[in-house]
């Protein structure tokens, strides 16, 4: 289903990766069901293509991307990124994609701009947990997300088309995803339709849903409990067998340190 | 109202059942046989890689889950006896129990070996800061000083009293199903499905509830 892409591929040196085959097989996705094998067994049929992308609000020239442009108008890359998941889990994952700031920049933000809204596709015939709270995990699809500009605007900030050098497998969120390293994994939105650029900080999927555990800024970090975990650590899990994983600390920022000036004067106790 | 009436009707003139003992024994086996192959198969497959996904939440879903399910076959075991006029089915409720326990006990190795592995003060953290760790901790402890009295020669020794401590296994369904719900990110659903089970099956125990709290 998958297809093979070309690309400038990432330094050899990050390694030891994830096997495709855990990371195309245990997926948060609640739209195609809660658990983490639903994803991969729901989400085959899903129809990427055609697919818009739709870039709006406030700039000058809005723009839609359509299935070719996303792979043909920006020049693809590939990124070696740790990927932290909110519930204390850890993987390593070869992106493929282009910066979410080269799409922005295309568009021509406006100086009002100060956040960028993300939305996932809403599609409740292919997508099984948005029919019904009860499949879909209680949350108000369609799912949203959002970025302050200058978050948006870092270069580790990438729209991701594909993973392990071919396209994405549509439980990791084909056909565009965004993923944004330093953060919780669930601030990486899957299956993006809409960016729109705003001035106020947009709602977001997990925070509507339990505000006291999940912040809008959802920053990396071991010295923030989550409430009813400990952040301080993860479990690395890199093969499929139960001895292949190992518990590492956490890194602030999830090591990616040179975002840490985006927050310099920030608490980040309180915007967790 | 009439229908269940009538069901009652022909349930009281039904005839009480009796099996062989081979065949009450040979349940007992199938438990046995059944609740260990499970396991190890599970086991065994998640040593191999051969699980979809995160071997560790595989298995602590998997642990944590089939504690519930036995616990609420041994809690259907007695309202089933007196309904089919089945007596002898209680003599499996015991078998269920001890497997209940067996499966959360594999739960905290998991998450002890696999999940934490072995990060003693963390561990320790973890049970006393996480409240539904903690109340899954107390369902735990219930289970386990009940697995260890249903060895016979202590069940024989403990008399009465034997009973009146299996009781408590009410509590150690309700804690169990608690910590379930609590541990969800958002779906309640599932956990929710299983606490009002667990809530039907011991409120069909009231008479004796009422006893033992008078």
């Amino acid at each position: 289903k998958t297809s093979e892409l070309r690309f400038k591929k990432a330094p050899e040196s990050v390694r030891p990766l994830t096997d495709e085959s855990v990371a195309s097989s245990y997926n948060n996705f609640y739209e195609f069901g809660t658990s983490k094998s639903d994803p991969k067994e729901n989400a085959q049929s899903f129809v990427v293509d055609p697919w818009k992308l739709e870039v709006s609000g406030l700039v000058e020239t809005p723009i839609t991307l359509n299935y070719e442009d996303l792979f043909k108008r920006f020049e693809l890359q590939e990124r070696i990124y740790r990927l932290r998941c909110v519930e204390a889990w850890s993987m390593v994952i070869p992106w493929i994609g282009f910066t979410l700031a080269e799409l922005l920049k295309a568009a021509k933000p406006l100086s009002s701009a100060k956040y960028v809204a993300f939305e996932t596709l809403y599609s409740p015939e292919q997508m099984p947990g948005q029919r019904s709270r009860f499949t879909g995990g209680g949350v108000d699809y369609p799912y949203v997300e959002g970025l302050r500009l200058d978050e948006a605007m870092h270069d580790l900030t990438l729209m991701s088309v594909g993973m392990y050098g071919k396209t994405l497998p549509p439980q990791n969120g084909a056909p565009i995803r965004l993923v944004v390293p330093w953060k919780y994994g669930f601030k990486s939105i899957k299956s993006v339709v809409k960016i729109v650029l705003t001035d106020k900080e947009p709602p977001t999927t997990w925070n509507i849903l339990a505000p006291d555990e999940y912040g809008f800024y959802a920053n990396v970090n071991p010295k923030v409990d989550h409430p009813r975990w400990s952040q301080g650590r993860e479990r690395r899990i890199l093969g499929s067998g139960l001895n292949t994983q190992r518990r590492i600390d956490t890194q602030m920022f999830n090591g990616y340190s040179e975002v840490a000036s985006l927050y310099s004067n920030m608490d980040l106790r309180r915007f967790y | 109202m009439q229908t269940v009436k009538k069901m009652q009707n022909s349930l009281n003139s039904m005839r009480p059942i009796r099996i062989s003992k081979g065949w009450i024994n040979a349940g007992r086996a199938l438990i046995h046989i059944i609740s260990i192959a499970w396991l190890s198969v599970v086991y065994l497959d998640a040593l191999s890689g051969e699980l979809p996904g995160d071997p560790v939440q595989y298995l602590l879903d998997f642990s944590g889950i089939g504690t519930l399910h036995l616990l609420i076959m041994s809690l259907l075991i007695s309202p089933m006896a007196q309904t089919f006029k089945f007596g002898q089915l209680v003599r499996l409720r015991k078998t269920l129990g001890v497997y209940a326990a067996v499966y959360a006990l594999f739960h905290l190795y998991v998450f002890i070996a696999y999940e934490l592995q072995y990060e003693w003060l963390l561990i320790a953290e973890e049970i006393i800061k996480r409240p539904y760790i903690t109340v899954g901790m107390l369902a735990l402890s219930i289970l386990s000083v009940l697995l260890i009295t249903s060895l016979q020669a202590i069940k024989a020794r403990m008399g009465t009293a034997w009973q009146k401590l299996h009781n408590w296994v009410y509590l150690a369904t309700i804690l169990g199903c608690i910590h379930f719900l609590w541990s969800v990110k958002s779906n309640w659903y599932e956990p929710t499905a299983y606490l009002i089970t667990a809530l039907i099956l011991i409120s069909l125990r009231r008479k004796k509830l009422q006893k033992i709290f008078k």
